[in-house]
């Protein structure tokens, strides 16, 4: 079969619907690439360069020499996961009632899911400020109990979850939906628990849109500055997450050492993405199974 | 195990899935429930598997109320439409699903798999996944599936609903086959009138929410209890006409009608099957009409004569024998006299066979 079907691709390849002169391809192409080149790619490279622009050994004390870069680095691998794992628990529950139940407000839910996307990180910092600062709502009876959140970890978490709360549920909702909820109630029929269906039979079905979304979320969260930056109080040693680590040492005129440490950051983006390449070719793949697995009137 | 469903009403939203319904299952019956898209017969199915639950009434396994109870502890098989296997399980671990999450011992699971895969015929695909399956061996594995729990009941739900012409021919014969083998109390729907009668027991006709009649296949056909009824088990040829003193008339037609022997006129409709009506080259008596010949379509295992009559200007629809179609030699154009040989009479509002279950 695949040697048949490859000669009959063949004719097609050779008459395109459109056939642009060769100028308008060069021209395009060299605009993409040099756009990329200048934007993306020479400040990535430059990101390494000035990194190790006092040698390797220089590059390792930059980041594990300093008792404060240490820590930024520490409270960033808090910070972010702990926000992931929010908003797993927060992307599986929306996503359930959105795909699965219709209800008032649904459409509400769903555009309000969206808005830290929408919202400055910097005015989502400040809402938290208005809510748990001192002179915020909530901000006595949190003295009055001696909790801490603005200005302390807490208040890191709630930030970064917020900025990152679309990510997880955005992509689960349209694949919960491709996948419909007839296996779910098949699983009911013979008796799964609710437990044994959401592990059995929901979340290997999901699986990869939610990888995908934990992958999003994740890199959102490791990056976020501006809504951390309000709530932090940037406090050394204390409250300074890796990217406000980063501006920090920048200010002081140490370009080595925030290099060095935007490095890394750096880095764990290129690793996100080619994670992600992979991840979303799986899910593609999902996808069409099942809309395939869907489509009545098979015959044999 | 019987089945009695009582009184069971559901609403969704302004929509009435379910208005009154009482229906009895007898022990190792295999009953359809027949009817068109909306009649409620899925959700009927549904209420009695536990999948759904009703506004109103009562489902009882002989004498024990289920109505409350979840579907896990009602324990029946059900088929989906369009199977609802897990994809992302092969057909093995879809027909252990039941057996696993009940937390049988590997062993009885293996055994238990392997048997059902002898009675479906699929050993040889057991490590298949849905997706490299045809629509015949999908639907195969669902009713393998549903039977992996030993249930007291199966319920299928439009079993060959998404499957082409033979192959549905096929697994129809092999349910029935099988049902004979099991002797497992089953309930199955659908909108096919010929599935229904091929395969079930007993035939319940539904619509609009309601049950319109129940009785055996033949029952069903030769006496349908209203027009409804009448009109969804095939094609019928209806004239509109009158009833007085035990005789329906209806242009040339006259039909016995003994149910009324009142004085009085009133309206009424006769239905006549395509089958029941006879073509002849001279009028016998009063009671045909004549007719001319549209078109006549030979294919099939009867000839399909189409023909406008001419006092009503209707169409009409009769189905010949080869060896009558031979005699009467008829062409398009022919003017030819239309007689039942039986027709059924309806007198609508407050008559006595109108409407009654």
């Amino acid at each position: 079969m695949k040697p048949k079907s490859s000669l009959q691709l063949a004719p097609a390849a050779h008459r395109p619907a459109r056939h642009d002169p060769l100028y308008v391809r060069i021209l395009l192409i060299g605009a993409a690439v040099l756009v990329v080149g200048i934007l993306v790619v020479i400040p990535v490279i430059n990101v390494f360069y000035q990194a190790f622009g006092r040698g390797i050994s220089g590059y390792f004390s930059a980041l594990f020499g300093d008792r404060d870069t240490r820590h930024a680095i520490l409270l960033t691998l808090i910070v972010a996961p702990t926000a992931v794992i929010m908003n797993v628990l927060f992307g599986l529950a929306a996503a359930w009632a959105i795909a699965r139940f219709r209800f008032p407000g649904r459409t509400a839910l769903t555009a309000l899911i969206d808005l830290p996307f929408a919202v400055s990180p910097v005015v989502a910092g400040l809402m938290l400020v208005l809510i748990f600062g001192l002179h915020g709502y909530l901000g006595p009876w949190l003295r009055d109990h001696d909790l801490k959140i603005i200005f302390a970890l807490p208040g890191l978490i709630i930030a970064t979850a917020f900025v990152t709360l679309p990510f997880v549920a955005r992509e689960l909702i349209p694949v919960m939906e491709a996948i419909g909820s007839e296996e779910e109630v098949a699983a009911v029929s013979l008796g799964a628990r609710p437990w044994q269906l959401f592990w059995r039979v929901t979340l290997p079905n999901i699986k990869w849109g939610l990888l995908y979304g934990v992958i999003l979320c994740n890199a959102r969260a490791m990056g976020e500055f501006g809504a951390v930056y309000v709530v932090s109080g940037r406090i050394d040693g204390r409250t300074f997450t890796m990217p406000l680590r980063v501006e920090k040492l920048m200010q002081e005129y140490d370009s080595p050492a925030s290099f060095a440490l935007a490095s890394v950051l750096t880095l764990l983006a290129i690793v996100t993405l080619s994670v992600k390449v992979l991840v979303e070719r799986k899910t593609r793949l999902d996808l069409a199974e099942a809309s395939r697995l869907q489509a009545p009137g098979e015959t044999t | 195990m019987s089945i009695s469903v009582r009184n069971l009403s559901k609403r969704f939203g302004n929509f009435l899935a379910l208005d009154d319904v009482s229906v009895e299952v007898g022990e190792g019956e295999l009953l359809a429930l027949l009817g068109p898209s909306g009649s409620g017969k899925t959700t009927l199915l549904r209420v009695i598997a536990g999948l759904e639950s009703a506004d109103s009434g009562s489902v009882l396994y002989d004498d024990r109320d289920m109505t409350r109870r979840s579907a896990r502890e009602r324990n029946v098989g059900f088929c989906f439409q369009h199977y609802a296997l897990f994809r992302h399980m092969n057909v093995f671990e879809n027909i252990a699903f039941g057996l696993r999450v009940r937390k049988h011992k590997g062993q009885v699971v293996n055994d238990r798999v392997n048997e059902l895969l002898r009675l479906v015929r699929l050993e040889n695909l057991a490590k298949r996944y849905p997706a490299q399956l045809s629509g015949g061996q999908r639907q195969r594995v669902a009713l393998a599936r549903a039977l992996a729990i030993q249930p007291r009941v199966l319920l299928l739900d439009e079993p060959f609903g998404a499957l082409d012409a033979k192959v549905r021919q096929e697994l129809r014969q092999w349910l029935r086959r099988l049902h004979d083998e099991i002797h497992m109390t089953s309930v199955f729907v659908t909108h096919d009138q010929e599935e229904a009668f091929e395969v079930a027991d007993r035939v319940v006709v539904m619509n609009q929410g309601k049950i319109e009649q129940a009785g055996t296949p033949a029952d069903v056909f030769e006496r349908p209890a209203n027009p409804f009824v009448m009109d969804f088990l095939g094609n019928v040829n209806v004239f509109h006409g009158r009833v007085q003193n035990g005789k329906a008339h209806a242009g040339g037609l006259e039909v016995d009608y003994p149910a009324y022997s009142a004085d009085v006129s009133r309206p009424a409709t006769v239905y006549v099957r395509p089958h029941e009506l006879e073509i002849d080259e001279v009028p016998l008596g009063r009671t045909s009409l004549e007719a001319q010949v549209v078109r006549t379509n030979p294919t099939g295992s009867a000839v399909k004569v189409a023909l406008v009559a001419v006092e009503f200007g209707i169409e009409l629809q009769v189905e010949l024998s080869f060896q009558r179609y031979a005699e009467l030699r008829l062409a398009t154009g022919d003017t030819v006299y239309v007689s039942p040989r039986k027709a059924t009479v309806f007198v609508p509002e407050g008559a006595a066979l109108d409407y009654a279950i």
